[in-house]
């Protein structure tokens, strides 16, 4: 079957433009169309950019007819999630809070995405300041899965993941702080990947916890998603946390086989109370990266153990602390007619923000008080050290690991909202990967009996994105996985 | 040791968060079950790990100290709650 317009991929949409079989203004209406049909269901979309975007892509087609190279994602409709924040346009990071925040300033990775080309459609939902992993904490309702409008999307970049899978757009960006790409995009069928801390400049994003926040594609396939990631790639001199370290040609990385290749399988990531149908495709998918050359090998992380303790113990600590700055003083709410300047910071916070930020602020503003800071957040650091250590010596062993993204397909609404423990366990085995500093990728390897897809999960040595896509792209090969798309 | 009703105003005082009783009793709730399911963290042995250091310290070379973004202008202002001609407004701070 002929894809339609809105479900092009990135590179064949970018063909048919250079033909001049199609225009950016067309292929902006068949992401629009999709919006409007499906996202009164979805609620994947938060805030719409229609005329500019329409603006844009008439000036994109003007300069593709005038023999302009407007960069190689020209006329790409491209979403984000709506914690990165877009000049002139809307930026909640799914927060009441910043209901009618409206940035002076594009994120970084929106001015890179601008000068390649793209068109910026629209802001996704997403967990309230990306915590979450269901995308159900959005102060704006939640993001249904399109697989089943009954389950989540996962999250927190829910919103980025469903518009991706529909065709709302070509691709989306996301952040990734304990799995909140990989997740998604495991649950709702499309490719993710959470780049080395350091890769993607975070100027411009809304910091949830600056020591594991990262910025990636969501796109519907490794080809899609290694463009994606080779424009907003590299150093930025507005970030000191990005790296200075060259980005390789990550769609070359693509051309390479994996024969040689040693696969390493934590065996801590197979041993969690997995849905079997999860642990049978991860498994189907490894093999056939065996019978394409790779060899297979058994690794262990000791730690795994004690992510979870871990990352929320020092994710809370640094979003209590950047939180903060949301006051009522100089952006967001303000609290109505406050007495002095005490009572305006805790009535509009109080009111601003949600249950599970409030949650995690108290969680993260305990582990740091006087008299709990040793045994909880130094602690923790210190565990965290271990953790990557592990990672370090597995990769000793192999080049790259192979694991599941979650161990369950996707679950309903509402059925670990009243549970945090339950809901955080859900990010069991993508949390490490953020402790590390590490990169990975999801990439779409299956469906469970109900029919809902499942997630292949790539690790990476620190600032080897290649070997991932490279890996993603020969798993694409041996299967059709990606191919598919939710029902109408 | 669970954690008390009084720790929790305490902590919401220091994270300056109002709440309403209900919050208070349900985030004791909340936090003491998540600080019971992460005491297993205690019993780790972590030895003379030192804790984690940024990853890439040479992702943060020095630069000239030059001031580069512009004071606040409109486009900033307009976001502000409370305006006085180009001030944020706030509440009284001395009293």
């Amino acid at each position: 079957m002929t894809p339609e317009l809105a479900d092009l991929s990135i590179r064949e949409a970018g063909a048919r433009m250079r033909r001049g079989e199609v225009t950016a203004l067309a292929l902006l209406e068949a992401a629009l169309a999709r919006t409007g049909e499906r996202d009164d269901e979805l609620g994947a979309v938060l805030t719409r950019a229609d005329e500019a975007a329409l603006t844009a892509a008439t000036g994109l087609d003007a300069r593709l007819a005038a023999g302009d190279d407007p960069g190689p994602l020209a006329g790409i409709p491209i979403a984000l999630k709506d914690n990165i924040c877009t000049r002139d346009l809307r930026t909640t990071a799914g927060s009441k809070i910043l209901e009618s925040f409206v940035p002076a300033y594009d994120a970084t990775v929106v001015e890179r995405l601008r000068a390649a080309g793209a068109i910026v459609v629209s802001k996704l939902n997403c967990d309230e300041f990306a915590m979450g992993s269901s995308t159900e904490n959005s102060a704006f309702g939640p993001t249904r899965n399109p697989w089943d409008t009954a389950r989540v999307p996962g999250g927190s970049s829910g919103g980025s993941a469903v518009a991706v899978a529909t065709g709302m757009c070509a691709a989306a960006l996301g952040t990734d702080t304990g799995g909140s790409i990989r997740l998604p995009a495991s649950f709702c069928g499309v490719v993710g990947m959470k780049p080395s801390y350091g890769r993607v400049s975070r100027y411009g994003v809304i910091a949830y916890a600056s020591s594991l926040d990262q910025v990636g594609p969501v796109a519907r396939s490794v080809d899609d998603a290694a463009l994606l990631l080779g424009v907003i790639a590299g150093h930025d001199r507005r970030d000191s946390t990005s790296s200075p370290r060259p980005v390789p040609d990550l769609r070359t990385a693509l051309l390479g086989d994996v024969t040689g290749l040693r696969i390493g399988l934590p065996k801590e990531y197979f041993a969690e109370a997995m849905q079997p149908e999860v642990e049978r495709a991860v498994r189907a998918a490894i093999a056939d990266l065996e019978r394409a050359g790779a060899t297979v090998v058994s690794v262990s992380l000791p730690h795994t153990e004690y992510a979870i303790s871990t990352y929320y113990l020092i994710a809370t600590a640094e979003a209590s602390s950047n939180l903060a700055r949301y006051d009522g003083v100089r952006y967001g709410r303000r609290a109505p007619h406050p007495q002095n300047l005490s009572e305006m910071y805790c009535a509009s916070r109080g009111a601003g923000f949600g249950a599970e930020v409030k949650r995690r602020i108290m969680l993260g503003t305990y582990a740091l008080s006087a008299g709990y800071y040793d045994a909880y957040y130094l602690k923790a650091q210190q565990a965290r050290t271990l953790i990557a250590g592990d990672f370090r010596a597995a990769f000793e062993r192999c080049d790259v690991l192979a694991a599941p993204v979650a161990p369950t397909t996707a679950f309903r609404l509402g059925e670990r909202l009243d549970d945090p423990i339950t809901m955080y366990l859900t990010d069991v085995l993508t949390i490490s990967v953020n402790l590390a500093g590490i990169p990975a990728l999801s990439v779409p390897c299956g469906f469970d009996d109900a029919g809902l897809p499942i997630g292949l999960q790539l690790i990476g040595r620190p600032f080897d994105e290649s070997t991932l896509l490279r890996v993603g792209a020969a798993h694409e090969h041996a299967s059709e996985w990606h191919t598919r798309r939710p029902p109408a | 040791m669970g954690i008390t009703r009084d720790e929790v105003r305490t902590v919401a005082a220091l994270a300056r968060l109002e709440l309403t009783s209900d919050q208070e009793e349900s985030l004791t709730g909340d936090l003491d079950q998540i600080l019971d399911a992460f005491r297993k963290l205690q019993t780790l042995d972590t030895g003379t790990a030192e804790p984690m250091r940024p990853f890439d310290l040479d992702a943060a070379p020095l630069r000239e100290d030059r001031v580069e973004n512009l004071p606040a202008d409109d486009a900033h202002l307009e976001q502000a709650p409370d305006r006085h001609g180009r001030l944020f407004h706030v509440p009284k701070i001395i009293e």
